[in-house]
């Protein structure tokens, strides 16, 4: 060859600049308490009204509707009960318990949608007799579904979390499905022919091939429903009478709203944390199994389509 | 002579006809004759249309016939791509991007369950073959053109298969690695012993490279013309410069343009796609 280029020794693939990407997550959450704050500072100066009009602002920029940022940190520090434990460990554990649920259903529902996935790829009269289905199983709200599974369950006799984790995989297994047919037809036309004159058979072709290239479509989807599976937890929790769980919290810190609103919203702000850090999880995986050129290659053809997580 | 029947590729009025929806009906490739003896480098020249892929992809058993008889190694070419007697190299590379040169040779080894060990070994001669063993840890995309190339041979030659089944393999190169490329393949060609058949659009490509050209003409795809090409086996850059050499394209070029005035099909380039 006439250019060929040294073997080098250089790093294969280039780490993410992390000091830069931990300098802005926090300049965000900077941003967004000054925001915080300075809404209740104007609100206040203006009477509670929007400016130039007899409007009441809403929410209202009082410390009932909207406790200070300081307040609702050091409400994680009290008490929760009368000399019980401080806030945030009642509120970690509740996190663990809804991500333990969360985690389950995750495992069942991804699964479940990479299963969907591969019949659907290797039977077209599946995936037109079933795929309708799936897409409009998600156009049912959690909240009608949820009540019934819950009750199913307990005639069933299954503990309570079972529930919930079914109602987390009910959510889960949607974007794995799709995602998964998608990333198994992604391989180009030659890579198939090529499989073809190999005389690969179906599995060898499906986990040499398929899986492989679909492996990026998968873990954005995973990154999808890692935080959906969160949310189908903690609202399963709702109708369930759950005993702990996020959800619990929320319900109960809701109605002590009026006296004390820091809790509900430090019961919000574990909510999120819950969600990213199973996320980031789940993007941690994904950088040991995903070869960083194929994700970058399907990024550059649908931008936006590995957004979900990225910063994780 | 090579009958059909001894020839490695032997085809008797092959035809096919791909049919469209509705009223749309190809006929791509029409009562095709032909006969390749083992160890034979074969080129298909023509206007794109002219079903040269077509035929490839036949023998290949990528697609099948819709008439005549086509044998490959005494066998139907599904039996022969069952025996995995075919290796095929086409325009892009189409190494898996997640695995290393090294395992992308190895990939149709596994599929044959071969132990890792022999797999290893395997791989590192092919890679040694193409000139390309000290990248065999290196990832596709860190690769050139040409490089990821002589990669996709090297994996293709990695069952050691009787016929090697190329698709406008330099297609996407610039002139330069081409014509390295194309010194390459000859040289793997007289080492290995295998019969080649090697889709091209340009003549002195094909000339270049082939004991015979078979010019092929479109709508309906026939074999026009067959041009033995006098070059003998020893063919290095100073071959370019003979004058048999431009004898040779001079009667490919004519081969192509007759076809043309009878038939009014597009114009063949000459050099690079």
């Amino acid at each position: 060859m006439a250019t060929t280029p040294r073997p080098s020794t250089q790093r294969l693939w280039p780490r993410r600049g992390s000091l830069g990407g931990v300098a802005a997550v926090v300049g965000t959450l900077v941003i967004l308490v000054v925001l915080w704050e300075g809404y209740k500072v104007l609100g206040k100066a203006a009477g509670g009204l929007v400016p130039f009009t007899e409007m009441r602002l809403r929410p209202p920029p009082d410390d009932r509707s909207m406790p200070h940022v300081w307040d609702i940190v050091s409400a994680m520090f009290e008490p929760a009960r009368r000399r019980g434990e401080p806030l945030f460990t009642v509120l970690g554990s509740a996190a663990l318990f809804t991500l333990r649920e969360a985690f389950a259903g995750f495992v069942v529902g991804g699964l479940g949608g990479f299963g969907l996935g591969v019949w659907f790829v290797r039977s077209r009269l599946a995936e037109r007799a079933l795929l309708p289905y799936v897409v409009a199983s998600q156009t049912v709200p959690i909240l009608a579904i949820a009540p019934m599974v819950v009750i199913w369950g307990g005639r069933a006799g299954l503990p309570q979390w079972t529930a919930v984790a079914i109602i987390a995989a009910y959510l889960t297994f949607y974007p794995v499905t799709i995602n998964t047919l998608r990333g198994l037809r992604s391989p180009a036309a030659t890579a198939t022919e090529l499989m073809r004159s190999y005389a690969a058979t179906d599995r060898q072709r499906l986990w040499k091939l398929q899986v492989p290239a679909a492996l990026p479509y998968i873990f954005t989807a995973l990154k999808i429903s890692a935080a959906a599976s969160v949310v189908g937890a903690i609202v399963g929790e709702l109708p369930t009478g759950a005993s702990d769980g996020l959800g619990r919290a929320l319900l109960s810190y809701s109605q002590q709203f009026t006296a004390a609103p820091e809790r509900l919203y430090a019961t919000v702000v574990f909510c999120g944390l819950a969600g990213i850090t199973f996320v980031a999880a789940v993007s941690l995986l994904e950088r040991r199994l995903v070869n960083p050129g194929a994700r970058q290659r399907i990024e550059a053809e649908a931008p936006g389509l590995m957004v979900a997580g990225a910063q994780a | 002579m090579t009958t059909a029947t001894t020839a490695a590729v032997g085809a008797v009025g092959l035809g096919k006809v791909f049919e469209g929806t509705g009223r749309q009906r190809i006929e791509a490739l029409q009562d095709i004759d032909l006969a390749i003896a083992p160890g034979e480098f074969v080129s298909l020249i023509g206007p794109s249309g002219c079903g040269k892929s077509t035929l490839l992809r036949l023998i290949g058993d990528l697609i099948t016939p819709s008439s005549g008889s086509l044998v490959v190694n005494g066998k139907t070419p599904h039996q022969a791509r069952l025996d995995r007697d075919y290796g095929m190299v086409f325009q892009q590379a189409t190494l898996l991007e997640w695995r290393s040169v090294r395992r992308n040779v190895e990939l149709p080894l596994e599929l044959i369950e071969l132990s890792k060990a022999e797999r290893a070994a395997r791989a590192e001669a092919m890679l040694d073959l193409v000139d390309l063993a000290e990248f065999a840890d290196h990832q596709p995309w860190q690769l050139s053109g040409g490089m990821q190339q002589r990669v996709a041979i090297a994996r293709a030659l990695a069952f050691d298969p009787a016929l090697l089944l190329m698709d406008e393999p330099f297609g996407a190169l610039d002139e330069m690695t081409r014509e390295r490329m194309q010194q390459e393949v000859l040289r793997i060609w007289s080492r290995t012993g295998k019969t080649v058949v090697f889709v091209t659009h340009s003549i002195p490509e094909a000339v270049f490279l082939s004991s015979r050209v078979m010019v092929m003409s479109a709508r309906p795809g026939r074999i026009s013309q067959v041009i033995e090409v006098g070059l003998g086996a020893r063919r290095d850059d100073d071959t370019r410069e003979d004058q048999r050499f431009y004898e040779a394209i001079t009667e490919v070029r004519e081969a192509l343009r007759h076809r043309q005035g009878a038939v009014g099909g597009e114009p063949v380039r000459e050099a690079t796609s």
